[in-house]
């Protein structure tokens, strides 16, 4: 085991203030002044910890349609995040992307993306970059189980494998394909298995144990930044909110969402190794909770008291020098 | 000047850029072997080893990873080796790069050329020869270019691969042979700015890639009529030079728009349509378009006549103007 107390408390720490950004954000959404919807992250916050942890600030992270957490796990501003999903000029977009368009360029997150599997192709790319380049820039992905169904993952990965590029695919599979279970439209149950195809190395952790994703995910970044081609991770989780906000969620029952937040949440499990090996006090646990607290409540103010863009931003950010086409 | 073919004059630019700047890479298939398969990467993988990629047969990938290396801040040049394969490509192409730089509020920028040899070639039929240059006008953030001429191709190219945004860069196929002087030395031609051709009174032709040159036969026998007729020819369709188009219009009050795409909501659609809203009171006669019937390319050469415009259609669509 490589994992540090110091590690253990950035991404407990993480972790929270992912929950809690989640859970203000859901607020603001029934205040109405988050609009649109929300793909929530929490029960999955483990795996962004776990996978961000082992990077370096000009490593590149791609996401999906469900990116807050890999947002804030890269670095990301909680406030300027916020400011995004309230549609204002201050957030980390100026109010142009919203929550399924996240990014912060200068920590090298590009971006949630709204169409599932269509990060796997630019991820491979800005490995390519590095490759090209010759640093030991590392790239990763976060897709979902559901992106592994589209094209782009076979394209994708086929080339980042036959080109040895140093990447890292991290599939986070919580078993439902926005309502359908994964075992209703897919043969092969595990996503991990199918990195035999590209003849890459295949694994599945649980990805509600952020020591087992930092552990497994240190392994494909140092085999990544050193030469050694990519790697395929399934981080089997579980989403405790729906699909996006409004989802009914028919297709599962309450008890199994509660049975899982009861044994299966990530926050608990890592407190419980910690707490184990003394790397964690009550106090400790009270401190990081209200400084993160402290911290989405500053988020939340911020955006609300931030101003809405100005009506000359509807035209700017076309094209670099964009020229009077209309 | 130098005389070279159109290829040529890609190939010459493409070299020149790479040699300007290490972020310039070359990725599509079978881009290394034969030189590529219009020769337009021929001597690339010599010349710049580790630098040009052969693919795998996978438009979506190969756009995608163009995506994210643009984003990271190489200038890849892809070479699609049918436009009709851009298809398989459209998120990466439209969903992703050229949302890009909007949807990050202007963080993140695609600086990609999507090179798309298009059009009739060899007889190929519907699947090996369509155009569709005005799909990519309607989508906001890509940039399209149509060079005409060996001259054009070389500037247009150089422009594009320094071009900060993507770039869906079309070469007519039956171009690629295609013979003329290029400057000799370094030279960019701006987007944005339309190309008169040729100079005249009587009619404004505006003209879409190989229509120029069709065009420009149309005018010597149209000279025998007595019709003296202007080629504008817009080179890039977005942006769009309207003012130079516009000029043209209100000299001569008469317009035929010519493209081989199909008319129907075509890039000629739009040239025509800027022109009714700007110059209607310029205007003597009704607009013309010329451009294919609305039909998927057929493969027999007797059929293919009947859909490809030529200098013909040019010279009946002026006298039309004309009466």
């Amino acid at each position: 085991m490589s994992v540090t107390q110091e590690k253990c408390l950035k991404m407990y720490t993480d972790m929270w203030r992912i929950r809690l950004f989640e859970e203000e954000a859901n607020r603001q959404t029934n205040l109405g002044n988050v609009v649109g919807t929300l793909h929530m992250y929490c029960g999955e916050e483990a795996v962004a910890v776990g996978v961000c942890a082992n990077l370096r600030d000009d490593d590149y992270v791609l996401g999906t349609h469900r990116s807050h957490g890999h947002c804030i796990a890269k670095g990301a501003q909680s406030d300027k995040m916020m400011a995004e999903l309230f549609g204002k000029a201050t957030g980390t977009c100026r109010g142009k992307g919203g929550s399924m368009h996240v990014a912060d360029f200068s920590l090298n997150m590009l971006g949630a993306n709204g169409i599932v599997g269509a990060g796997i192709g630019p991820t491979t790319g800005t490995a390519l970059a590095s490759k090209i380049r010759g640093t030991d820039q590392v790239s990763v992905c976060f897709f979902g189980d559901g992106a592994a169904a589209r094209g782009t993952f076979h394209e994708a990965i086929a080339m980042g494998s036959l080109w040895q590029l140093p990447v890292v695919y991290v599939c986070e599979n919580n078993g439902y394909q926005q309502w359908v279970p994964r075992k209703n439209v897919a043969v092969v149950d595990s996503v991990a298995d199918m990195a035999g195809s590209y003849s890459i190395p295949g694994v599945s952790v649980n990805g509600q144990d952020a020591i087992e994703v930092y552990e497994v995910i240190a392994e494909a970044v140092a085999r990544a930044r050193s030469g050694g081609g990519p790697s395929l991770i399934e981080a089997r989780t579980y989403r405790f909110y729906g699909h996006s906000l409004g989802d009914e969620q028919q297709y599962r029952t309450e008890e199994e969402v509660e049975e899982r937040k009861r044994n299966a949440d990530p926050i608990n499990i890592l407190r419980d190794f910690m707490t184990e090996q003394n790397w964690l006090t009550s106090a400790d646990d009270d401190q990081v909770q209200q400084r993160a607290g402290d911290e989405i409540t500053r988020a939340a103010k911020f955006a609300e008291q931030s101003p809405w863009p100005e009506m000359g931003e509807v035209g700017t950010d076309v094209l670099f020098d964009a020229k009077e086409v209309a | 000047m130098t005389v070279m073919a159109f290829n040529e004059a890609l190939r010459e630019a493409l070299h020149e850029e790479m040699a300007r700047d290490e972020s310039v890479f070359v990725m599509g298939e079978d881009v290394i072997t034969h030189g590529g398969p219009y020769k337009v990467t021929d001597g690339v993988a010599e010349k710049f080893p580790g630098r040009i990629f052969e693919t795998p047969i996978a438009e979506a990938g190969i756009v995608g990873l163009g995506v994210g290396a643009a984003m990271a801040g190489m200038n890849p040049v892809i070479e699609i080796m049918y436009l009709d394969f851009i298809t398989c490509a459209m998120d990466e192409v439209v969903n992703q790069a050229a949302k890009m730089r909007y949807m990050t509020g202007g963080q993140g920028s695609v600086p990609m050329v999507v090179r798309l040899p298009c059009g009739v070639g060899r007889l190929l039929a519907a699947q090996h020869s369509q155009i569709m240059e005005s799909w990519f006008m309607h989508v906001p953030g890509l940039q399209v270019v149509v060079p005409s001429t060996p001259a054009d191709a070389k500037g247009l190219l150089k422009t594009a691969i320094r071009s900060p945004d993507p770039v869906m860069f079309f070469e007519y196929k039956r171009t690629y042979t295609h013979k003329g002087e290029v400057p000799e030395g370094e030279y960019l031609i701006p987007f944005g700015k339309a190309d008169v051709k040729r100079e005249g009174e009587d009619v404004t032709v505006i003209a879409i890639g190989p229509m120029v040159q069709k065009s420009l036969e149309a005018a010597v026998l149209l000279e025998d009529e007595g019709y003296d007729i202007e080629i504008v020819d817009p080179r890039t369709l977005s942006p769009l030079d309207t003012e130079t188009i516009c000029e043209s219009v209100r000299k001569t009050g008469r317009v035929v728009v010519c493209g081989e795409d199909s008319s129907f909501a075509g890039s000629v659609s739009e040239i025509a349509a800027m022109i009714a809203e700007r110059c209607f009171s310029d205007l003597k006669a009704p607009i013309v378009r010329v451009g294919s019937p609305h039909v998927p390319m057929p493969f027999s050469a007797e059929l293919v006549k009947h859909v490809v415009p030529e200098a013909a259609n040019v010279v009946s669509a002026v006298n039309r103007v004309m009466s």
